[in-house]
C-alpha cells in the first residue's frame, strides 16, 4: 500500500527531473548553438541575438502548450466532431444527435433543472455571501464566523452529499427519525418525508448543498471588495445621517457592483458544470437530471460518444457567453498594463 | 485555527468610528443574532457527520445526533434465579443475581412484574413477588430475592425493568471503515493520484507563465486570452477525446487504458490554464527594476527565472498548489473515468459513492468514511487558508 505512494511520489521526481532537464537542456542548446560572443562574426551576433529572443519564449512555453492542446483545446473540435457522428463515432449523421436531444424527454428536464440551478444557486450564494461579509466585518467574532462559513469550500461535493444525505436522511414514520430536516418535520406535527424522492423540491434540495458550499467563496471575494470601499465614503454618508441599510443599498453595493458579477460568473460556470452532487444523491433520478450527469450516462453507462458528445457541447455553449466576457475583461487589463 | 485575513492590503477589520457607540444597540445585537443564526445553520450539517461518525452504530440507528449527549432509555426483561440458586443466610433464604447481562453499560432506573408495567417500582424499593418473598434491585441490575421460607418455584419468574443507557463514542466506527470497507485503501490510492497531479503542474506552468508575463514575441496576447477562455472550457469537453485517445494508445501498445499515469496527465493538463493565469498574474506584478537591473548584469531569462522569479512567487505557487491539491483530492468525475474500479485504483470520492448505493443505510460508516476523506483537505484548509483566500483573489478578481 505504501509502495504505491512511494511510485507516486517516485514518479514526481521523474517528472521533476524530466521538466527541469528539458528546460535547461533546451535554453543550453539555444546558448550553444546561437552563439552571439566573441567567436562569431558581429553580422552572425546580432542575427543569433534576434533568434534566440525569438525562439526562447517558445522553449518555455513548449510543455504547457503541449498539454493544453491536446487536453483541451483539440478535445472542443473532436467533441464538437464526435457529436455530429453515431453512437461508435463510425457514420456521420449530422444533427440528428441534436434532433434527438431537442425531442429527449431526459434532456428537457435537464436543461429545465439546469436553468432552475442557474437562477438559484448563483443568486442565493451571492446573497448569503454579502450578508455574512457586511456582517462579519463588523464583528469582532467576524473572522471566526468566515473560516466556519468558508469551510465547506475544502471539502468534496461528495464528502458534502454524504453531509446532506444524513440531514434528509428518512426513516418509516413508526421509527424515530435521525436526519435533522425530518426530524424538524415530525417536531412540527407534519409526516416524515423521503425528501430525495419528493418531486419537485429535491432539485432544490440538492440545490441548497451547492449554495452552502459557493456561499464561502462568495463572502470571501466580497468581503475583500467591501474592504476595498474608502473608509471616507463611508463615513461621509454617516455624518449626512444615511443609517446602516441604506449605505449598504446606496453605496456598498453600487461600489462593488463589477466583483458582484465576477462572483456570479464564477458560480454560475460552477453550477453549469455540477456533477458530483446530482450522481451521488439521485442519480439524476426523480427529475434531479442535470446536464453533466445525463452526458456522464450516455458516455458511460450507454457507451454513446455521439450523444455523450453533444450533452457536452450544449454545455460548452451555455459557458460560451461568459468566456467571451472573461477574455475581454482580460484584453481590457492588458491593455491598461 | 487561523482565520480569513481577506486581502494583504486591506486594513484590519473595519475600524469601529466612536460615533457608532451612539447608534442602535438593537442594530448590533441584532446583527450579532444574525450572524450567529447563519453561522449556526451552515455548521449544523458537519456537526451533524462528526459526532455521529463516533457514536455506537447501535445508538446513532435509533436517535438523532443531536440527542447523542441524552442517555437513552430502554425497557427489557430478565428471568430470576430458581429455588435451586438460593442460599440460606442466617435463617433467611436468598437468591441473588444480576437482571443485566455482563459487559452492558445500562443503568436501572425502574423495576416490574408484569410486561405492562415494566417501571411500576423504583429502584431498592421491596417489590412483593408471586411466588413470595420480596425483591430489591439495586442500580446496577444486581437483586436479592429474599423470604423467611425457601423457595420452591423451577422456573425463575421474570422481571421487568426500565434502564437508560449514557451515551456511548467509539472509534470503532473508524477502524471498520478504514480496514473492511477499503476506505484505507482508497486513502492511500487518493494519495497516489494527488502528490504528483500537484505537483507537476507547478514547474510547467511557471516557465509559460514567465514567457507570458515577461519575454514579448507575437502572438501573446492572443496566447492569455486562449488561456483565460480555457479557464471555464467544461471538463465535460475533454472526456471523451481523451478517453478515445487513451483507448487508442492501450490498442495499439498493449497494456491498460486505465491508470494512474492517464489521470496525473489529464489532472496536469486540467490544472495549468489556472496554474498559468494565476502564476502569470503574479509574476506581472514583480518590480520591473530588479529584472531588468538583472538583464544589464547578463543574466538570461533561464537566469533570472530560476534564481529571482521563482522563488519571489512562492506565495502565488502555494496558493496554486493549494488550489490544486484539493480539487484533485476532491475530485469525483476524471478519477471516474480514467481511473480503473478496481480496490488498487478506486480514489475515497468515488468509494464514498459505492458505499452510499451499498451501504445507504449504514451512517456509522458513511459519516466516519466521508470524514477520513475531509480530514486531509480540512488540514491544508484550515493551515494554508491565507495563500488559499489570496489565490481565490487573484483568479477570480483580477481575471473576472
Amino acid at each position: 500500500m505504501i509502495g504505491q505512494v512511494l511510485n507516486a511520489i517516485l514518479a514526481v521526481v521523474v517528472a521533476l527531473v524530466a521538466a527541469g532537464a528539458y528546460f535547461w537542456g533546451s535554453n543550453w542548446l539555444l546558448d550553444k548553438f546561437l552563439r552571439s560572443d566573441a567567436g562569431v562574426s558581429p553580422g552572425a551576433s546580432v542575427r543569433n541575438d534576434r533568434l534566440r529572443t525569438s525562439i526562447r519564449p517558445w522553449l518555455f512555453l513548449a510543455p504547457a502548450l503541449l498539454f493544453l492542446s491536446l487536453y483541451l483545446v483539440y478535445p472542443v473540435f473532436e467533441t464538437v466532431r464526435l457529436s455530429l457522428m453515431n453512437n461508435n463515432s463510425t457514420r456521420f449523421i449530422g444533427l440528428s444527435n441534436y434532433l434527438w436531444a431537442i425531442n429527449d424527454a431526459n434532456f428537457r428536464q435537464s436543461l429545465l433543472n439546469n436553468f432552475l440551478w442557474l437562477l438559484i444557486v448563483p443568486a442565493l450564494s451571492t446573497a448569503f455571501g454579502l450578508v455574512i461579509a457586511v456582517l462579519a466585518d463588523r464583528l469582532w467574532w467576524g473572522n471566526i464566523a468566515k473560516s466556519l462559513v468558508f469551510m465547506p469550500m475544502a471539502i468534496s461535493f461528495v464528502g458534502a452529499s454524504v453531509i446532506w444525505r444524513f440531514v434528509y436522511a428518512y426513516r418509516g414514520p413508526d421509527q424515530a427519525q435521525i436526519g435533522v430536516l425530518n426530524a424538524l418535520a415530525t417536531g412540527m406535527g407534519f409526516a416524515p418525508q423521503n425528501w430525495l424522492t419528493n418531486i419537485p423540491w429535491n432539485s432544490f434540495l440538492l440545490m441548497v448543498i451547492l449554495i452552502w458550499i459557493q456561499t464561502g467563496f462568495a463572502m470571501v471575494i466580497l468581503s475583500a471588495a467591501l474592504r476595498g470601499i474608502p473608509e471616507e465614503t463611508l463615513e461621509a454618508a454617516r455624518i449626512d445621517g444615511a443609517n446602516e441599510v441604506q449605505i449598504f443599498f446606496t453605496i456598498m453595493i453600487p461600489q462593488i457592483t463589477s466583483t458582484l458579477i465576477v462572483v456570479w460568473t464564477t458560480i454560475t460556470i460552477t453550477v453549469l458544470k455540477v456533477f458530483d452532487i446530482v450522481f451521488a444523491m439521485t442519480g439524476g433520478q426523480f427529475q434531479t437530471e442535470v446536464l453533466a450527469n445525463l452526458m456522464y450516462s450516455w458516455m458511460f453507462r450507454s457507451g454513446d460518444f455521439g450523444r455523450g458528445s453533444t450533452i457536452a457541447v450544449v454545455i460548452l455553449i451555455a459557458v460560451m457567453p461568459i468566456m467571451i466576457w472573461n477574455i475581454r475583461n482580460a484584453n481590457r487589463e492588458q491593455g491598461t498594463r | 485555527m487561523s482565520t480569513v485575513s481577506a486581502s494583504p492590503a486591506a486594513p484590519a477589520a473595519t475600524a469601529e468610528p466612536a460615533s457608532a457607540f451612539a447608534r442602535l444597540r438593537i442594530g448590533r445585537i441584532a446583527a450579532n443574532l444574525a450572524l450567529l443564526l447563519i453561522v449556526a445553520l451552515w455548521t449544523f450539517p458537519t456537526a451533524g457527520l462528526l459526532i455521529s461518525s463516533v457514536r455506537d452504530a447501535d445508538q446513532l440507528a435509533l436517535s438523532g445526533w443531536w440527542t447523542s449527549l441524552t442517555t437513552s432509555e430502554a425497557t427489557g426483561a430478565a428471568a430470576l434465579g430458581t429455588a435451586a440458586d438460593q442460599t440460606d443466610e442466617d435463617g433467611q433464604y436468598v437468591i441473588s443475581g444480576d437482571i443485566l447481562a455482563d459487559g452492558t453499560s445500562f443503568t436501572v432506573s425502574a423495576v416490574g412484574i408484569t410486561s405492562r408495567e415494566p417501571g411500576a417500582f423504583g429502584v431498592g424499593e421491596p417489590v412483593e413477588m408471586r411466588d413470595g418473598g420480596i425483591l430489591t434491585v439495586d442500580e446496577t441490575g444486581a437483586y436479592r430475592w429474599t423470604s423467611a421460607t425457601p423457595f420452591a418455584h423451577e422456573r425463575g419468574p421474570r422481571v421487568y425493568y426500565v434502564a437508560s443507557e449514557p451515551p456511548r463514542f467509539t472509534f470503532d466506527n473508524y477502524v471498520s471503515v478504514l480496514t473492511a470497507n477499503g476506505i484505507g485503501q482508497s486513502f492511500i490510492n487518493s494519495l497516489t493520484v494527488a502528490i504528483p497531479a500537484t505537483v507537476v503542474p507547478i514547474l510547467i506552468a511557471a516557465f509559460a507563465a514567465y514567457a507570458l508575463a515577461w519575454m514579448s514575441f507575437p502572438g501573446r496576447g492572443i496566447l492569455v486570452a486562449i488561456i483565460v477562455g480555457l479557464l471555464v472550457v467544461p471538463l465535460q469537453m475533454s472526456l471523451i477525446p481523451i478517453l478515445r485517445i487513451y483507448n487508442g494508445i492501450a490498442l495499439t501498445f498493449g497494456g491498460e487504458a486505465k491508470g494512474y499515469l492517464g489521470v496525473w496527465l489529464a489532472h496536469t493538463a486540467f490544472g495549468l490554464p489556472l496554474a498559468i493565469f494565476l502564476l502569470r498574474n503574479y509574476m506581472v506584478g514583480l518590480p520591473r527594476e530588479i529584472m531588468e537591473s538583472a538583464r544589464m548584469d547578463g543574466a538570461t531569462h533561464f537566469q533570472i527565472f530560476v534564481t529571482m522569479v521563482l522563488p519571489l512567487s512562492f506565495p502565488a505557487l502555494a496558493s496554486f498548489a493549494i488550489f490544486q491539491f484539493l480539487w484533485v483530492w476532491n475530485d469525483l468525475l476524471v478519477a471516474l473515468i480514467f481511473l480503473g474500479s478496481q480496490d488498487t485504483e478506486l480514489v475515497l470520492t468515488g468509494r464514498l459513492v459505492n458505499l452510499l448505493g451499498t451501504r445507504g443505510n449504514n451512517w456509522e460508516l458513511l459519516t466516519a468514511g466521508a470524514f477520513v476523506s475531509m480530514i486531509v483537505p480540512l488540514i491544508v484548509f484550515f493551515s494554508l487558508q491565507r495563500y488559499f483566500v489570496r489565490g481565490l483573489l487573484a483568479g477570480s478578481v483580477k481575471g473576472g
